[in-house]
C-alpha cells in the first residue's frame, strides 16, 4: 500500500452512536504536518457530546497530534501546520477571528506526566480562574477551588495542606490536582493524552473512575494505550494506525465486532 | 645531565617500557600461559607507569630540596658578622649565587690569578660575559667555592637516583607481567592520582592565596585596630614615606560605601535589561534570531574593561556631566558614581541574560503547556508560572553578577575617580575597595608599613564578601536544580 494511496483513497469505518448524542467536535479532513512529514493523512471523526471518546492505536501513529489539533496546542510545536475543518459547536476553531485563549479555555487539557506548577495546591487549582478573572471575590474563589478538588476527588486527601505545594504531592494525587485545575475554569471539552500512564494501578483506578463521573458534565477525549481502560472507561473507540483514522464506532462494538482487519489485531495484540 | 636531558631519558625509557610490557604480555598469552587479566595495553601502561613514576618523583622531591640545600651551605661558609645582619641576609645568598655562577665560567688559571690576588674577580668575570654590581669580597669566594662543590654533587646524586629508579623500576615490572597480573588496578589508581594532584593545585593555590593575605592582613590589624579599621569613615592614608612613623586614618567605610553604591547603580541597570533579554531569548525569539542575538550580547562580556573605562570617561562621564549633573546643580565632575554605575551595568548584562536564559530555558515544556493548555497568554505563563519555577535561578545568576561587579577595579578608576568618600549624591567622585587596593600597592613599596599592609586587609575582606555572595549564589542555584530532578 502506497502512501499516495493511502492518503487519497482512505475509508474509515464508522458505526454510527446508538445513543444519538449531539455532536460537539466535528472534524473533517485533518491533516498535520511536522516541517515536510505528514503525521496525519486527513482524519473525520464526530465526537459526541457529554461521553467518553477513546484513541486508541499504536504508537506514533498521530493520536496525541490529533488531540493536540482540537485546543490548538500544535500552535506551539515551531514548524507543525495543521489543515482541514474542526468545528467545536458549530464554530470553526482555526478561524482566524478566533480567541485560541478562549477556546483553550473552554477545552482543557491534561497531559501524559503530571504538571503540577510548583505553586501551592491552592495556586494550582486557582491559576486558571484567576487568568479568567472567573472569580469575583476571594470566597468565590475559594469555593471554586474546593469544588475543582471535589469534583477531582483530591478534596479530601489535601484539604489540610492545601497551601503546600503541588509538587509535593504523589504521583497519583498530582495526576488528580491537574484534572482539578483543568476543571476550574469550567470547560466543556476535557482532553486527556494517556492520563494514567505514569501512574500505578490503584491511581488509575481513581482517575478512571474520576474520568466515569465527570463524563455526566463534560465531554471526553481520552488517549490510552491500554486496551482495557479503553473499554472500561469510554463509550466510543476510534483506531487510529499510520496517520489514519480506521475505524470508530461503540465501545463495546469496537472490541467485540471490529470490522476491519486492522483493528482486529491491533486489539488481540497481533501488531503494535 | 640536565633536568631536561633527564625528563627526555625518563620519557623514552617509559616508552620503551611500555613497549617491552605489552609484548610480553602478549608473547606469554599466546604461549598458552593463562588468558590475560586485562587487554595489552594495561601490562605495557603498568611498566610505564612503575617505570616513569619512582624516577618523576625523585627527580622532583630532589629538584625541590636542592635549594634548600645550597642555601644551608652557603650560610654554614659565610662568616659571623655577615650572619649577624639577618635583614641583609637573603641579599648575602644570592650574592654569593651569583659568585659561584661566576665560578663556573672562569679557567683554571685565571681561577689561579683571582685566588693569588693578582686580578680582580669581577674584571674576570666581567670577560666573561658576567658584569657584576660590587667587588668580590674573599669570604664570597670561598662559599662560592662551596656552594659549587655541593652543588656538583648533588647533580651527580640526582644523575644517579633518577637512572637507578629507572632501571629498578622497568627491571621489577617487567618481570612482573603475568597474564595473571591485574595491570588494571595500578593503572586506575594511578590515573586516580593523577586527578587528585590536579583538582589539589587548584584547591592548595587558593588556600595558600587566602594564608599569605591573611598573614599581612593581621600584621596591618596589629597596627590598626580591626575596630577603627571596620568602622572608621574617614579614608586618609597618608604616604608611606620611608622612616616616616606618621599614621594615617584608615576607614573602611567610605569604599564599603562606595563599592555597594556602584554596584547598586550597575544593578540596576543589568537586572531589568539581563533579565528581558533573557525571557525574549528563551521565550519569543526565534531559532534563527537566538542564534544571531545571543552571541552578540554574550560580546559584551568579552570586552576589555579599560575599553569600557574609556568608553565611560570620554563619553557617558561628560554626557552626564552636562546633561544631567550642571543642571541640575548636583556636581560638576565628569568622574562620578553613576557612570562608574551605568557603564558596569552594561558590562555585566551578559552574565545576568546569558545564565537567567539557560536557567528559564530549563524550565521543562510541561510546565508551558500545562499553563498555555489553560488558557493563559504567553506573557501571562512567562510571569506566573515560568519566572517563579525559575526565580532561585534567576537570583542565584544575579548575585554572581553582583560578586563580579564588586570586583570590578579598572572601570572605577576610570569613571568614578580615586577619592574615597561616603555621600548619598550619586554625580559625586567616589571610590571603591579594589581601586584602593590598587593605590596601595602602586609605587615605591615597603611591606613593613601600614599604608601598604592595608591593601591586604582590603584584600582579604573583599575576599569573604564576594565568597559570602558566591557560596549564597550557588546555595540558590542548586537548590533550584533539585526542584525539577
Ligand atoms: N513536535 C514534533 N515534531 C516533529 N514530528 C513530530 C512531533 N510530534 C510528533 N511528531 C511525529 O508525528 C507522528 C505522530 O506522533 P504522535 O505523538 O501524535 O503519536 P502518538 O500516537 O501520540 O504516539 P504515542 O502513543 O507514542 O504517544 C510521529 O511519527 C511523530 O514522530
Ligand atoms: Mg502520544
Amino acid at each position: 500500500m502506497s502512501a499516495v494511496q493511502a492518503t487519497t483513497a482512505f475509508d474509515t469505518v464508522r458505526t454510527p452512536d446508538p445513543a444519538n448524542r449531539p455532536i460537539k467536535i466535528h472534524t473533517a479532513s485533518v491533516k498535520v504536518t511536522y516541517g515536510q512529514k505528514e503525521a496525519l493523512h486527513g482524519v473525520s471523526i464526530d465526537i459526541p457530546e457529554k461521553a467518553v471518546t477513546a484513541f486508541i492505536g499504536p504508537s506514533g501513529c498521530g493520536k496525541s497530534t490529533f488531540l493536540r489539533c482540537i485546543n490548538r496546542m500544535n500552535d506551539t510545536i515551531a514548524g507543525a501546520r495543521v489543515e482541514g475543518t474542526i468545528k467545536l459547536d458549530d464554530q470553526d476553531i482555526y478561524d482566524p477571528d478566533l480567541d485560541v485563549v478562549e477556546l483553550r479555555a473552554r477545552v482543557g487539557m491534561v497531559f501524559q506526566k503530571p504538571n503540577p506548577f510548583p505553586k501551592s495546591i491552592f495556586d494550582n487549582v486557582a491559576y486558571g480562574p484567576r487568568i479568567h478573572g472567573l472569580a469575583r471575590s476571594k470566597a468565590d474563589l475559594e469555593e471554586i477551588v474546593v469544588t475543582s478538588l471535589q469534583k477531582a476527588s483530591l478534596f479530601n486527601e489535601v484539604k489540610d495542606r492545601l497551601s503546600e505545594p503541588g509538587t509535593g504531592l504523589s504521583g497519583g494525587q498530582q495526576q488528580r490536582l491537574c484534572i482539578a485545575r483543568a476543571i476550574a475554569v469550567s470547560p466543556e471539552v476535557i482532553l486527556m493524552d494517556e492520563p494514567c500512564s505514569a501512574l500505578d494501578p490503584i491511581a488509575t483506578a481513581k482517575v478512571e473512575e474520576l474520568i466515569d463521573e465527570l463524563r455526566a458534565n463534560f465531554t471526553i477525549v481520552i488517549v490510552t494505550h491500554s486496551m482495557q481502560q479503553a473499554a472500561r472507561v469510554s463509550q466510543r473507540t476510534a483506531f487510529f494506525h499510520l496517520g489514519h483514522l480506521i475505524e470508530e464506532g461503540p465501545t463495546d462494538h469496537v472490541f467485540t465486532n471490529p470490522l476491519e482487519q486492522r483493528t482486529q489485531d491491533y486489539i488481540t495484540g497481533r501488531f503494535g | 645531565m640536565g633536568p631536561l636531558w633527564l625528563l627526555a631519558l625518563i620519557a623514552g625509557l617509559s616508552f620503551f617500557g611500555f613497549v617491552l610490557g605489552r609484548w610480553k604480555s602478549v608473547v606469554l598469552s599466546g604461549k598458552g600461559r593463562g588468558t590475560l587479566a586485562a587487554r595489552p595495553g594495561y601490562y605495557g601502561a603498568y611498566v610505564l607507569i612503575w617505570t616513569a613514576m619512582p624516577a618523576l618523583l625523585i627527580l622532583v622531591a630532589l629538584s625541590i630540596a636542592k635549594p634548600i640545600l645550597i642555601e644551608h651551605t652557603v650560610r654554614a661558609n659565610l662568616p659571623e658578622q655577615v650572619l649577624a645582619n639577618s635583614t641583609q641576609l637573603s641579599l648575602e645568598v644570592s650574592g654569593v649565587e651569583q659568585v659561584a655562577a661566576g665560578l663556573k665560567l672562569v679557567t683554571p688559571e685565571e681561577l689561579e690569578n683571582i685566588r693569588i690576588g693578582v686580578v680582580s674577580a669581577r674584571s674576570v668575570f666581567a670577560q666573561h660575559g658576567l658584569p657584576l654590581g660590587q667587588d668580590v669580597k674573599p669570604y664570597q669566594l670561598t662559599a662560592a667555592g662551596a656552594l659549587n662543590l655541593v652543588s656538583d654533587g648533588l647533580d651527580t646524586a640526582v644523575d644517579a637516583a633518577v637512572v637507578a629508579a629507572l632501571a629498578f623500576g622497568l627491571i621489577f615490572a617487567f618481570v612482573r607481567v603475568k597474564p595473571r597480573l591485574r595491570a588494571r588496578n595500578l593503572v586506575e589508581n594511578t590515573v586516580l592520582v593523577l586527578l587528585i594532584a590536579a583538582s589539589s593545585v587548584a584547591i592548595l593555590t587558593t588556600i595558600g592565596i587566602v594564608l599569605s593575605l591573611l598573614f599581612q592582613a593581621l600584621q596591618f590589624f596589629s597596627m590598626v585596630s580591626p575596630v577603627s579599621f571596620y568602622f572608621g569613615t574617614v579614608w586618609d592614608p597618608r604616604f608611606a614615606a620611608a622612616g616616616s612613623t606618621e599614621s594615617g586614618q584608615f576607614g573602611f567605610l567610605p569604599l564599603f560605601w562606595g563599592t555597594l553604591y556602584i554596584s547598586f547603580f550597575a544593578m540596576v541597570v543589568a537586572v531589568p535589561v539581563g533579565l528581558f533579554s533573557a525571557v525574549y531569548m528563551a521565550e519569543y525569539a526565534t531559532s534563527k534570531v537566538r542564534s544571531v542575538a545571543k552571541p552578540l550580547i554574550e560580546i559584551l562580556a568579552g570586552i576589555p574593561t579599560i575599553v569600557y573605562g574609556f568608553f565611560a570617561l570620554t563619553t557617558v562621564g561628560p554626557l552626564i556631566r552636562d546633561y544631567i549633573a550642571m543642571p541640575l546643580g548636583l556636581g560638576t565632575s565628569g568622574n562620578n558614581v553613576l557612570t562608574a554605575g551605568l557603564v558596569m551595568g552594561i558590562m555585566i548584562i551578559p552574565y545576568v541574560s546569558s545564565l537567567s536564559d539557560d536557567i528559564i530555558t530549563a524550565v521543562p515544556r510541561s510546565l508551558r503547556d500545562g499553563s498555555l493548555a489553560l488558557g493563559a497568554t504567553r506573557s501571562e505563563t512567562m510571569r506566573q508560572v515560568i519566572l517563579p519555577a525559575a526565580l532561585p535561578g534567576v537570583v542565584g545568576a544575579i548575585l554572581l553578577a553582583v560578586s563580579r561587579a564588586i570586583g570590578e577595579t579598572m572601570i572605577v578608576v576610570l569613571a568614578a575617580g580615586v577619592a574615597a568618600r561616603a555621600s548619598l549624591n550619586p554625580f559625586e567622585e567616589m571610590t571603591t575597595i579594589t581601586v584602593k587596593i590598587v593605590n596601595q600597592l602602586t609605587g615605591d613599596l615597603e611591606f613593613t608599613s601600614p599604608q601598604t599592609l592595608v591593601a591586604f586587609a582590603l584584600g582579604i575582606t573583599l575576599f569573604v564578601i564576594t565568597l559570602g555572595l558566591n557560596v549564597l549564589a550557588l546555595t540558590i542555584v542548586r537548590k533550584y536544580r533539585e526542584q525539577y530532578e
